[in-house]
This record gives structure tokens, C-alpha cells and sequence, in this order.
């Protein structure tokens, strides 16, 4: 710990602390453009000058230097820092009217005004007026894809774009060319950037010079309302904030969550939002002579209820989608026990968890934060990049820390975090479990080793198998330590098989249940990612009009996940509170709600009338879910259980759950700027293929 | 300087020659392993050097591909050093200087010069032989005004003899390198002014400023270490450095008080001025 005095006011912070640190903790604002807490020091924006007692005897960059590179006073007095004096207010105007040389005054027209740090720190620490009568530099704009828009005059070369997608991202594309006044921001001959968290530079940008495309001219910061939630694009549950006017959704952003997120999020959670304008079911619909016809409430139900009266409890199934919140889950499955149906499954990927092996099996056991201690990481079967790139840059960062190696089983990618390929299916697998491979010694050796399963590696008919071998490998040596971590792709799915949305005794798989054939009745409760077969009456419950609704012969339109509040559980379990942001579009309602009421008109009428009476229902009868944004461990895995239920390994090469990063979901699909983001991924494929 | 941007005719591809990639295996060599990104500057220059004296596109991507660095980090390399040509360069590359001195001695003219003869900055004559730039302080000062030609340095130029070497050059006729006065390096225009005394060179004051040294520094001098109740101030180390340079002064002028007469009432006159 090291002792200064800050303002005044003495301080005690540890060692490593930088001035600028040491000045927070005391309570000292210190305005900054080029720092940020999660990328490395630049020091080049001088905005956080101080004035220090034994350092130089000039304003000191405060970011640039640590507290331990002070000397102490001829009576050994701590080194004193002030923040506040009149050497430090003029040196901030200095920097302030040197910034502002060549910014332009273009707050009126510029997407950051508002929101932004250079015109909060002109106000707060800057001059009235320029003494500058010269022209200003001007920039040309540079294209670096179709997320981020460039003004490159407002830049004022903080560089924390740069280091972000060279650090955080691990795709190094950003550059600055030239120097002095001419440096400028860009990609290399402005490429399109290619990481999933580009849109990450927009928040990080001090001024105006990234904003984004989408959103571009659409709102003001001030007129928006700003609504906390959850994503539900992968099954991370980032901590989003959704800004809507009146009744559309303009943009989302993040929210810090240290355990989960940190500060970011996927390109997808950011820009799927014109998803939600588009395609959306605002009406009830009923399929009249082929031909889906706009029906009201009351003809719909009737419709259903007629189905439904006339088949049997034995033909009658549902499947849950990927992007339902607990509630409704809850609700349809207590639905189709009134109906006496067995035949319920949350799993349309047809993966092998079941809720069956205890919740460790289907668990991000150690937690997301855990990926900082972990001392090896073996990735099965999944691509992390594509599946939940927040994690993936969760990954590089305890890469980058070193000490880590990271071993991946399945299809060869770029993860951007160091992974040794070690095979591509199976037999590597059993390689590792027999401790043939380099890699086995690494793993039984570690304290901490993180085995994560994609939920491709689930969704095969080995998949029990390859979780219990990748829970074996997941041991580690030190004492109650479970690396077991399923990377779910699905938002939905760990409520689901927290609720129990498998097939009770009796019932079908959702691959049997969507098989020709099967059912008269069946209910897709947001399943988009299913081909039911010709033959069953169809019951549509979503938001969009994706392939579930094409398939439907009545729809019943839902509300998408701005527009609910609903309790998701992320990968790792934690419990989490989406809130809704506007209304559903029209006709649409809660999907709740929708199912309350249809369960009236089935004569099967479920006991809650309001969301918190379905609310208090599910939390009695599964309590965790009343541990909002806890981590609850899970009950230890019963290993021996798990491979004595688990088959053999087929051989098969592990395929990723996610082919497509920008269309995984309905939302995605019906998003425009997600569309040409994925053609411009595809078509660089295939360019590189050339 | 201002914004530098790659040629917007660039060459399909760019290839070491084997003994270029040979060298620059040797460059890359010396530095440890995951540190070969330190190569690139040699890299680039040698790339630039094969590819008559300007950078191309391919050669900053098989520079970032030799290197496995990220192409934008070679970019940001190669447009930061002015001394990377960007564009396409005559075979005649003139670097003007047009900093302080050389803008004093005359610069202006050899920049008409070039537009007469040349054109404008950064633009090729047809025949390829002659393009020029303007660059800041080439450190040859004391020749002013002067340009570099490509590995060259040509000094002491006026508008006439400047014409006459483009015209050479242009031509491929001999020119020849550095004063083109005729004076050798940064030696006086009208011949040596100083040091000018023979004795100094013929070895006869050898050993004498020496002996003078010897008499002078008796036991209890300055030079010798500080002794008791001698007055502090004249411990201090400006006390000593002040009497050191008196000293230093004496004894040259002491040793050659006979020989070179004619340089000492000349010094002292200067002194006398300098006090005045």
C-alpha cells in the first residue's frame, strides 16, 4: 500500500494503483479521454494532468503514472497530488482549447451530442472561447463496415478503438496511419472490420467520430427512456439497456455487469433492434383454405380450442423456442399438464441434457467471472466467438494474462484467444480422457481447468457422452472444484430445464414430436428452429413472422423480449430480470397472458391472473428462480450417474450450434442490418475460400 | 507534411529477390523469438530499396505476412516514416531541404529549379528519371542549401550548378557527390582560417604544453585536492571549475607564448571585447 495525499485528504492505495486511481478512489474527478479501465495506457489525450508534490515538476499525466513512482517529502511526508489547483485548472484549458483546435463545432448535427465526453469535459473544465483563427483540419471519412460510422474530423486520436479491437476483440484492424496532425483512424484500406464486438468502439469513442450506422440521425440521447434488462441473443444474458421512444425500440447498449458482460456486448445484442420493427405479428392470424387470414382473439382460440377438444392428451405436444422467458415456459407447461400432455420439450436442437443428471449437468458450473482463474481452458465442440463473443473475449482476456493454455476439440476457427486445435471430433476427445494427448497432462495438472461443452456438442446423439467426458476432464486438483461449463446457444433453455421442459413419462422428444405423423395439436412457443412436418394443426405463439408462423395454421402473437418483463437464466444460472422497454406492435400481447387466456377458453383455466400471481407460482415451485442476479452453486454432479446414463462416443466430428453468428433467432432473421452483416461475413468466406 | 496516401496504381504483387529474402531472414533473425515485428522497419526499407525506391501495397502485406504481424501495424509503419516513398519516385529521387538554413542560403531558388526542371513535388518527369520532394533539415547545415539524391548528398548549391548536376543526372553523365565547389566537407569557403600555424603539425610543440603543466602545478594548486583552512567557497565545484578554466586557458598560451605571438594579443583583444 502506498500513502499519498490527494487534495488534502490522505490516501492509502495499493502499490500498483496509477495517480489517476489513487485520485478516484479519494473521491477527485479526473477528466480523461484516451484512458479507460479495460485497455491498456495509451497517456496520449493529457486531459488527466495533475500536479504532484514529489514528481516532476510539472503537470503530471495522472494515468500515465503510478502512485509508487512518487517520492516522498525530505521528512519522508507521502507525496502529495493536487487535483484541484490552479496549475492543473490551466493545464486542463491548455489541453481542452489544444483538443479543440481541429474539432469541429459540429454538436447540433453529431449523433454523440449529449453523450458526449468532449463536450460534458469542454463544459466542465474548457475555456468560453477558441483563441484559434485558423482553418481546421479536415478528415476524409473512412468505411470500416457496415456497423460503425466514421466522422474521422470529431477524432481526437484517443486511440481507444485501436487498442480495444487489438486487446479486448483480438482482431488488430484498427490503425492509425500517418502522424501528427494527419494521423488518422482506419482500417487497412478500410476493410469492413470482422469482430463480433465492433460495435463496442462506438461506446468507447470520447467524441462523435464512431457512432453508429443503424441508429444514425434516428434519436437524441435526452428523448429516449432508458429501460435495464437482460439479452436474450445468446445465452450469456448481458446486461443490456434498451432506449426506446414512445413505442419503438432506437437502440441498446450495455450496462456494466462485472460477473457477466463486463462492459460489452455482441454486435448482435446492439444492432438486432431494427429486428424488432420488422416482420412482427400484430394480429392473430387463423390458416383459412391454405391462406392465413387476420383473425381477432376470440375466432383464434375458438380455432385452437376446437383442435384441441378433438385430439387426444397422448397427440398433443409442444416446443419451446429460444427465446422464451421463464413465465411463459412456466405457463405452457403447466398448460399442457392440465391438458394431460406429456409431450413438452424445450430442447428443438435435440440436445441430450435433461434436467434428469441434476443441475450441474447443464450448468456453466464455475460461473462466467471464473474464466479470470482458471488455469486451463478446454473448449468441446463449440466456437465461443460465434456462440457468445463476450465470453470468447472473457477467454482472450485470461489468455492474454498468461499462464493459461487452451486446448479446442471441434471445428478449426479463429477464437482470437490462442487455442491449440487438438482434433476435430470425438476421438480426441477419448484421446484426452485416456490421457494420450500433450494436452491431458494440462488438464489433470491444473487446479482450475474450465472445460466447456457448446451446446453443439450436446445436440447429437452422444451428447450425454461427450458430457461425461468432458465433466471427467473438468475435475481439477483442487478440492470442490466442478470446470464443467455447458455453453448453452439458446437464452431459454437453462429456465427451461430448470422448470422441467422435457418430456414427462410417456411423452415425445421435440424431434419426434415435430416428425410427421406424430401429433394433431402442436404448440411452437417461439420455435423457430424446427421444420414441423405437414400433418399436425400448428399453434403459433411468437413475435415474428419467421418460419414457426409460416408453418402455423393459427398464430397468436407474443411479445418479443423488449416488450415483456420475464425471468432468464443465463448459462451459468443466474437468475435475471428482463424488463419491457415499449408494447408489444397491435394486437400482440404478453405471452403469458396469451397463454392464461387460451387456457380459459380450453376449459382448462390456469390459477394466476396476473404476472405476479404466475410469478409466485413458478418461484414455489422452483425456488432459485426467486435469487434474482445471484449465482447459486449448483448441487455437486453425480459424474458415475452421468456416464453410467451416457452411451459410447460416436467418432463424429463436433459441428458448432451456431453457423450463422448474425441469424441465430427470429429477431436476427427479421433483422435488416443483421442480414447484411451476415452477407458481408459469408461473402468474405468465400472470398477467402478463393 | 501532409496526409500520405498509398499509390492509386499499384503493382499485382511484390516478391523478395532470394538474396533480398535472405537478408531479411538474417534481419529478422536478430531478435528473439516473438519479436520479429522489430525487423520491420529494415524490412520495409529493404522492400523499398528493391522496388526502385518507392513502397508498394504488396510489399507492406508480404512485409506483415513475413513478420506475422496484423498489415494494419506495417501501415501504420510505413505511412508514419517520410522516408517511405508511397508513390512512385524518379530514379533521380532529389530530397530538397527547405529548413532554416538552407532557406537563408538560398533554397527557394533550387525549389524553382526543380519546378523548371522536374515539375511539381512528388510528380515524375516522363522519362522517369527525375522526381523531388521537400523535406526538413538533412543535417547538413553548414552547406547550405543542399539536397539528398537518393544515397547522395549534393551541398554548397546555387540555381546554376544545381541545373547543370539534374541535367547531368537526367543525362547519366558523371556528377560528382557533396561540395559542388569544390571544398572538402565543411571546410571554409576561402581556405583555413584558423589552425593554420605549421609548428602545430610538424611535431615541435610536442611535449611543451606538458612541461609548462609540470612548473605551474606545484604542490598546494587548485588541481590538487581540497586542503584544510582553505576558504570554502573555493572548495565549492564552480570555485574549482572557475580556476580550472583560468588554468586551462594559462597554459596553452604560456606554452606557445614564443612560437605563436600573433594569436595571443589576438585572443586577448577578443576577451577585452567581450568584457567591454
Amino acid at each position: 500500500m502506498t500513502k499519498l495525499i490527494v487534495d488534502g485528504a490522505e490516501i492509502d492505495v495499493p502499490a500498483d494503483y496509477t495517480i489517476l486511481q489513487a485520485c478516484e478512489a479519494a473521491g477527485a474527478e479526473i477528466p480523461r479521454f484516451c484512458y479507460h479501465e479495460r485497455l491498456s495506457i495509451a497517456g496520449n489525450c493529457r486531459m488527466c494532468l495533475v500536479e504532484v508534490k514529489g514528481g516532476p515538476p510539472k503537470p503530471v499525466a495522472s494515468c500515465a503514472m503510478g502512485v509508487k513512482d512518487l517520492r516522498p517529502g525530505p521528512e519522508g511526508q507521502p507525496p502529495v497530488v493536487f487535483t484541484r489547483s490552479p496549475m492543473v485548472k490551466k493545464a486542463r484549458e491548455g489541453v481542452m482549447q489544444f483538443l479543440l483546435i481541429n474539432h469541429p463545432l459540429d454538436c447540433p448535427i453529431c449523433d454523440q451530442g449529449g453523450e458526449c465526453d468532449l463536450q460534458d469535459q469542454a463544459m466542465a473544465y474548457g475555456v468560453s472561447g477558441s483563441r484559434y483563427a485558423e482553418n481546421k483540419r479536415a478528415v476524409e471519412d473512412k468505411y470500416i463496415g457496415p456497423l460503425v460510422k466514421t466522422i474521422m474530423t470529431r477524432c481526437i486520436h484517443c486511440t481507444r478503438c485501436v487498442r480495444f479491437v487489438a486487446e479486448v476483440a483480438g482482431t488488430p484492424e484498427i490503425g492509425a496511419i500517418g502522424r501528427g496532425e494527419d494521423m488518422e483512424i482506419t482500417t487497412y484500406l478500410e476493410h469492413a472490420m470482422t469482430s463480433e464486438l465492433q460495435g463496442n468502439v462506438i461506446d468507447l469513442c470520447p467524441v462523435g467520430a464512431l457512432t453508429s450506422r443503424p441508429y444514425a440521425f434516428q434519436a437524441r440521447s435526452w428523448e429516449l427512456s432508458k429501460t435495464e434488462s437482460v439479452d436474450v441473443m445468446d445465452a450469456l444474458g448481458s446486461a443490456i439497456r434498451v432506449d426506446a421512444r414512445g413505442r419503438e425500440v432506437m437502440r441498446i447498449l450495455p450496462r456494466i455487469n462485472e460477473d457477466v458482460n463486463e462492459e460489452w456486448i455482441s454486435d448482435k445484442t446492439r444492432f438486432v433492434w431494427d429486428g424488432l420493427k420488422t416482420q412482427r405479428l400484430d394480429h392473430p392470424y387463423v390458416r383459412e383454405n391454405g391462406r392465413l387470414r387476420a383473425a381477432s382473439w376470440p375466432e383464434a382460440f375458438a380455432a385452437v380450442a376446437k383442435k384441441v377438444g378433438a385430439a387426444t392428451p397422448e397427440r398433443i405436444g409442444a416446443i419451446v423456442g429460444d427465446l422464451a422467458a421463464a413465465e411463459e415456459m412456466f405457463a405452457l407447461k403447466d398448460l399442457m399438464g392440465r391438458l394431460g400432455a406429456a409431450s413438452i420439450d424445450a430442447r428443438q436442437d435435440g440436445s441430450a441434457l435433461d434436467p434428469r443428471h441434476g443441475r450441474a449437468s447443464y450448468l456453466f458450473n464455475p460461473g462466467v467471472a471464473a474464466i479470470d482463474e482458471a488455469d486451463a481452458i478446454l473448449l468441446v465442440g463449440t466456437n465461443p466467438r460465434l456462440e457468445a463473443p463476450v465470453l470468447n473475449a472473457r477467454i482472450r482476456k485470461r489468455w492474454r494474462t498468461g499462464g493459461a493454455r487452451i486446448g479446442l476439440v471441434g471445428e478449426r476457427a479463429d477464437l482470437t484467444c490462442g487455442a491449440e486445435h487438438i482434433g476435430a471430433g470425438t476421438d480426441s476427445l477419448t484421446e484426452l480422457v485416456e490421457g494420450k494427448h500433450s494436452f491431458a497432462k494440462v488438464l489433470s495438472g491444473a487446479a482450475k481447468p474450465l472445460v466447456i461443452v457448446g451446446a453443439g456438442a450436446l445436440a447429437r446423439p452422444d451428447g450425454l457422452a461427450v458430457l461425461a467426458a468432458a465433466a471427467g476432464l473438468a475435475k481439477g486438483t483442487e478440492a470442490g472444484w466442478n470446470g464443467l461449463a455447458v455453453l448453452h446457444a439458446a437464452a431459454s433453455r437453462v429456465a427451461a430445464l430448470d422448470l422441467g421442459l422435457t418430456p414427462a413419462e410417456g411423452g415425445k422428444t421435440a424431434a419426434e414430436i415435430a416428425a410427421g405423423g406424430a401429433m394433431d395439436v402442436v404448440f411452437l412457443l417461439g420455435a423457430d428452429e424446427i421444420d414441423v412436418a405437414p400433418g399436425a394443426f400448428v399453434v403459433y405463439v411468437g413475435s415474428h413472422g419467421d418460419r414457426g408462423a409460416h408453418r402455423a395454421d393459427v398464430i397468436l402473437p407474443g411479445a418479443a423480449y423488449t416488450e415483456k418483463s420475464g425471468v432468464f437464466v443465463n448459462t451459468e444460472g443466474r437468475v435475471q430480470m428482463a424488463n419491457r422497454a415499449t408494447f408489444p406492435p397491435g394486437e400482440a400481447r404478453e405471452d403469458w397472458a396469451i397463454l392464461r387466456a387460451l387456457s380459459a377458453q380450453l376449459g382448462k383455466t390456469l390459477p394466476y391472473d396476473s404476472l405476479a400471481q404466475l410469478r409466485a407460482a413458478m418461484f414455489k415451485a422452483v425456488p432459485h428462480l426467486a435469487a434474482l442476479d445471484e449465482l447459486l452453486p449448483a448441487e455437486p454432479l453425480d459424474l458415475d450417474g452421468l456416464k453410467s446414463a451416457a452411451g459410447k462416443l460416436s467418432g463424429e466430428v463436433f459441428v458448432g450450434a451456431v453457423p450463422d453468428f448474425y441469424l441465430t433467432n427470429p429477431i436476427a432473421r427479421a433483422s435488416a442490418v443483421m442480414a447484411e452483416m451476415s452477407a458481408l461475413r459469408s461473402g468474405a468466406a468465400r472470398e477467402a475460400a478463393e | 507534411m501532409s496526409v500520405r496516401r498509398l499509390a492509386a496504381v499499384q503493382p499485382e504483387d511484390f516478391e523478395f529477390t532470394q538474396d533480398n529474402l535472405q537478408w531479411a531472414e538474417r534481419q529478422i533473425a536478430k531478435y528473439p523469438e516473438g519479436r520479429q515485428a522489430s525487423a520491420v522497419i529494415p524490412l520495409l526499407w529493404k522492400a523499398q530499396e528493391q522496388h526502385h525506391g518507392w513502397l508498394p501495397e504488396p510489399a507492406i502485406r508480404r512485409v506483415a505476412e513475413m513478420l506475422g504481424m496484423p498489415v494494419i501495424r506495417v501501415m501504420e509503419v510505413a505511412t508514419f516514416y517520410t522516408m517511405f516513398n508511397l508513390e512512385p519516385v524518379g530514379e533521380h529521387f532529389v530530397q530538397l531541404c527547405g529548413t532554416t538554413p538552407c532557406m537563408l542560403r538560398g533554397a527557394n531558388a533550387l525549389k524553382d529549379v526543380c519546378r523548371k526542371v522536374i515539375g511539381e513535388q512528388r510528380h515524375v518527369t516522363g522519362d522517369g528519371k527525375l522526381s523531388w520532394l521537400e523535406v526538413e533539415c538533412l543535417g547538413a547545415c553548414a552547406n547550405a542549401p543542399m539536397v539528398q539524391i537518393n544515397y547522395d548528398y549534393y551541398e554548397d548549391l546555387d540555381p546554376e550548378n544545381f541545373e547543370t548536376l539534374l541535367e547531368d543526372l537526367r543525362a547519366g553523365r558523371a556528377v560528382r557527390t557533396g561540395s559542388q565547389t569544390g571544398r572538402s566537407c565543411s571546410a571554409p569557403l576561402g581556405g583555413d582560417t584558423t589552425l593554420t600555424d605549421e609548428t602545430l603539425y610538424d611535431g615541435s610543440r610536442v611535449g611543451k604544453w606538458r612541461k609548462r603543466f609540470d612548473e605551474t602545478s606545484a604542490p598546494g594548486d587548485a588541481t590538487e585536492p581540497t586542503s584544510e583552512g582553505r576558504p570554502a567557497e573555493l572548495s565549492r565545484p564552480e570555485a574549482k571549475t572557475s580556476k580550472g578554466k583560468q588554468d586551462a586557458e594559462a597554459l596553452p598560451d604560456a606554452g606557445g607564448a614564443k612560437p605563436s605571438e600573433a594569436k595571443a594579443p589576438r585572443r586577448s583583444a577578443k576577451k577585452t571585447d567581450g568584457e567591454g
